[in-house]
């Protein structure tokens, strides 16, 4: 009997085309969180369907010994039976159920094939209560915040009587005060024999932990490191995930800063559901040629409100202020103005409000600037085969041609392909909201590259990140932004974390 | 016994790789056209559903749906649906009527002259871009969704159309007016006289199947090598050139069985001009592109400027003066203007846009694979009709055949 409860033995598992995984070992210890780190596509979504059975055994070469005995799992039912259960990034949960329904959904309490309501409402509690979940059972989901909601899932694996318990990006959607209580719950959960693996983009999270940290890089195992206190920091992780010690994050970049380009004067905008509540509250700022503007705010700090009502008013009511650009005034009031008048907007959800996911990169390049095509009334689609492989080449879009499907593509190729999009647009002025979310560290320097070479071809661009060090990283200047108003400004050589934290959080009222 | 796996690998790596440029969906739809037809060639007896005439039976029996699906496959692509197209081409039929035939007695337009059959249809095709106007203001300026506006004018047009006739009929149109929906392109034969052509065969028939086939070839040819020169990827070679020889044979076969009856019907030649002009709109034009947009993600399209509403507005303009052509073939065919018009077509025409291959989320589709959809139907219905089967057994089939394609697209997504 081994102290394993899991062990993954050189699972190698293909695709047409591509090995997705070779040659992969895992080991699990009971009762011990362990980390697994990789680049997007490094294979780390393959391996854990691969071990819950989504791909089923038999589809995949080497064995998975689980609990001491050879597994052969061919559905996620069978493996949950085991008391595996993946907790998936985006959140399969019901919105329009209860809480107390959820955790039992498909999984229901019944006495005489009726479900139990009571019983129900009482075992939800105490699931509840484990997870540290103060709400009524009967709230609905969809009126409950995402961090929450992360919790009834984990409630809902508790129900199943979880031995091995996987989170993937656990945290990415959550704010630091809820991505703090799910770590220490986690904690918790280690405390009473829970093992559990977790996939993450966040190196500090990892780091603080984690017991051991997998490394994945191109389908193969790299190494497991042993993360005793303080022993491995996050320059570490990096170095095994990219193959290659990556002292600077940031390129190193020397902006030519011009003339002021964009100036946004009083600009204030009301929530569209709540027309008393202000959400944008008086911001003024300004970008110039060549410069690299952050803005830093925490969650709900009104950041994407700002641009987006910017943006052609595709956000909030009753906006008001005033837009120059080049130091004319523009009109900005729908989007095809917006883009007009040179500005572009990239989203920070990229799935859901930047990509036409079924469509293939070319078209999705040519969005929004598709009437530049157009010859004698028709779109010339040979043109828009060129510029956008030109695009693919000069963004390093990874794909065999751009006519693969934007869906399909990882999550820093499809940011390169909304970056394109908005850069064929040709904007004088940029703003990008969280250009590097989700996406892999290797990616995240090649995004910041472009963002400096747009700069040196004197467009303005905004950065709108929750990632302090982004913000420092590469950015001239910072604006903060706090209750939908701009509470500090500061120049790159003058910026630190703690300043800008402290602007972030200032209290409004007074001003 | 290794290199043998490899080797095994290779080859299929090969094939799906040779089979990677090649429209498994639209492709498979064809064929499966091609074998329904071979099928009723088989057990239709004496092979009648290859008969001249009734190759020009089919035609005009199915011109109306697929005039009604080319409309219904740019509404589904942007991710509505529209209910009414039956009752409107059933109005616009009994407008057509009053504007050509004129009128019942006491109807209240006795001051209205009876128009000439052309200006008739304008007007009917003016009066059916209005509906379009009506349903479109409420789907695109007041959102509210296609199902419910259209579901209610459904009612509302069939009511109108009653409302219209005053529960008669309207007939007989002039012979111009029924020409479209059962005329020929010189039924005659006087250029195969002139030119002294067996009398057995229509001349102009078989010149303008000919030109077709020339166009076909033309057009396809110079769009690949266009392709080819830019870099872009194509369908391979061998693939490209079957496909086109064996879709130019049926052209040329189908306009030859055309030419041994009465010669060409005008609803085929107003079709393929149709189909002609539609799929360059959605292929080829930023209107047609950013329907696609729409359909396969709405906020992604607003953000990046297009102005939806009057994409949505303008599609249902569209589609009131296709379901308006539509009635006028209808009432054209039947020689009268009937208050039943159209009842049920507005389902032929959404099978047929799923039959070919588009997708109930909105955002996939082609105006020829719904084409191809709504023949499929047409050719189950006649060599069914053929072999005598009733009403009931085809009811069925259909049904079962719309399921079943649409299942095999699923299937056929899921496999990758």
């Amino acid at each position: 009997m081994t102290q394993n409860i899991l062990e993954m033995q050189s699972i190698t598992k293909v695709f047409p085309g591509v090995r997705a995984l070779d040659n992969v070992s895992l080991n699990v210890a009971r009762g011990e969180i362990h980390a697994i780190c990789g680049e997007n596509g490094a294979g780390k979504s393959t391996l854990m369907k691969v071990l819950s059975g989504v791909y089923p055994h038999g589809t995949y070469e080497g064995d998975i010994v689980y609990e001491n005995k050879v597994v052969a799992f061919k559905n996620i039912r069978e493996s949950e039976a085991e008391g595996i259960v993946i907790i998936h990034q985006e959140l399969a949960l019901s919105p329009h159920l209860s809480i107390a329904e959820n955790i039992f959904l498909n999984n229901e309490i019944k006495r005489f094939g009726l479900i139990d309501w009571n019983k129900t409402g009482q075992e939800a509690q105490k699931l509840m209560a484990r997870v540290g979940l103060k709400e009524n059972p009967d709230a609905k989901i969809k009126d409950i915040g995402v961090g929450k909601q992360q919790l009834v899932e984990i409630a809902k694996a508790l129900s199943k009587r979880v031995k091995l318990l996987i989170l993937d990006e656990p945290t990415a959607a959550l704010n630091d005060e809820d991505s703090a209580h799910l770590l220490d719950l986690l904690r918790h959960l280690k405390g009473q024999g829970i093992s559990c693996i977790i996939i993450s983009h966040k190196l500090n999270e990892i780091a603080a932990i984690a017991d051991k940290t997998t490394i994945i890089r191109d389908g193969k195992t790299v190494e497991t490191l042993e993360m005793g206190k303080g022993k491995v920091d996050q320059e570490r992780i990096i170095k095994g995930m990219v193959g290659r010690e990556m002292d600077n994050r940031y390129p190193a970049h020397k902006s030519k800063v011009g003339a002021e380009i964009l100036r946004v004067e009083n600009w204030t905008a009301y929530h569209p559901d709540d027309k008393n509540r202000v959400v944008v509250d008086n911001v003024n700022l300004n970008v110039k040629k060549g410069e690299i503007v952050g803005i830093a705010g925490i969650m709900g700090a009104g950041r994407t409100e700002f641009a987006r009502s910017l943006f052609g008013r595709s956000w909030g009511t009753n906006i008001s202020g005033k837009v120059f650009i080049n130091g004319e005034e523009a009109n900005v009031s729908t989007i095809r103005r917006a883009i007009e008048s040179g500005l572009a907007y990239a989203t920070e959800d990229r799935k859901r409000f930047g990509l036409n996911l079924i469509d293939d990169i070319k078209r999705n390049i040519s969005m929004a600037s598709l009437h530049t095509f157009v010859k004698f009334g028709l779109v010339n689609d040979n043109e828009e085969f060129k510029v956008a492989s030109e695009y693919r080449k000069s963004m390093n879009i990874k794909a065999p041609s751009v006519l693969s499907i934007t869906g399909k593509l990882s999550g820093g190729n499809q940011q390169k392909v909304v970056l394109s999009q908005w850069i064929n647009s040709n904007p004088q002025v940029l703003i990008l909201d969280e250009p590097t979310r989700g996406i892999d560290v290797g990616a995240k320097y090649e995004i910041y590259t472009i963002i400096q070479r747009l700069a040196d071809e004197g467009k303005g661009v905004i950065v709108i990140s929750s990632e302090l060090p982004e913000l420092l990283g590469i950015c001239d200047r910072i604006y903060a932004l706090a209750e939908g108003t701009i509470t500090g400004e500061v120049a790159k050589d003058k910026a630190t974390p703690e300043l800008l934290m402290k602007y972030m959080t200032a209290e409004k009222g007074k001003k | 016994m290794a290199t043998a796996t490899k080797e095994k690998t290779s080859l299929l790596a090969n094939i799906r790789g040779r089979l990677e440029g090649v429209n498994l969906r639209q492709n498979g739809i064809f064929l499966a056209l091609i074998a329904l037809i071979l099928f009723f060639a088989a057990t239709t007896p004496n092979a009648a559903s290859l008969t001249p005439g009734n190759w020009s039976n089919l035609v005009v029996q199915n011109g109306y749906i697929l005039v009604l699906a080319i409309g219904m496959v740019m509404v589904i692509i942007a991710g509505h649906i529209d209910l009414s197209v039956g009752s409107v081409a059933a109005f616009i039929g009994a407008v057509a009527g009053i504007l050509v035939v004129r009128p019942l007695e006491q109807d209240g337009w006795d001051w209205l002259p009876a128009l000439p059959w052309w200006a008739g249809i304008l007007g009917a095709l003016v009066i059916g871009a209005l509906v379009g106007v009506w349903q479109g203001f409420w789907v695109a300026y007041v959102g509210i969704p296609a199902f419910i506006v259209t579901l209610a004018g459904m009612l509302l047009f069939r009511g109108m159309a009653l409302m219209t006739l005053q529960n008669s009929n309207i007939g007989p149109f002039p012979d111009e007016f029924r020409a479209i929906g059962n005329g020929f392109l010189d039924k005659e034969n006087a250029l195969g006289a002139a030119l002294g052509f067996p009398p057995a065969f229509n001349a102009t028939a078989l010149i303008v199947t000919a030109l077709g086939v020339l166009a076909l070839l033309w057009q396809a040819i110079n769009q690949r090598a266009g392709r080819v020169k830019y870099g872009q990827p194509v369908e391979p070679r061998t693939w490209f050139f079957v496909k086109l020889i064996a879709l130019s044979a049926m052209v040329a076969y189908v306009g030859f069985q055309l030419a041994q009856a009465n010669g060409i019907p005008f609803t085929l030649l107003l079709l393929v001009f149709l189909v002609v002009v539609y799929t360059m709109i959605m292929n080829k034009t930023t209107f047609g592109r950013h329907i696609y947009a729409i359909g396969g993600n709405l906020h992604a399209a607003m953000l990046s400027g297009i102005n939806v509403r009057r994409v949505n507005f303008w599609l249902f303009v569209n589609m009131g003066a296709l379901a308006a052509l539509s009635g006028v073939l209808i009432a054209a065919r039947m020689n009268s203007a009937v208050p039943k018009a159209g009842d049920g077509f507005e389902l032929d025409a959404i099978s047929s846009v799923f039959i070919g291959g588009a997708a109930v989320q909105g955002g996939v589709g082609t105006v020829t694979g719904s084409m191809i959809g709504g023949v499929i139907q047409g050719v189950l219905a006649n060599g069914m009709n053929l072999n005598s089967v009733g009403i009931d057994s085809q009811m069925t089939v259909k049904g079962m055949v719309l399921l079943l394609a649409v299942a095999f697209d699923v299937w056929s997504k899921n496999r990758k």
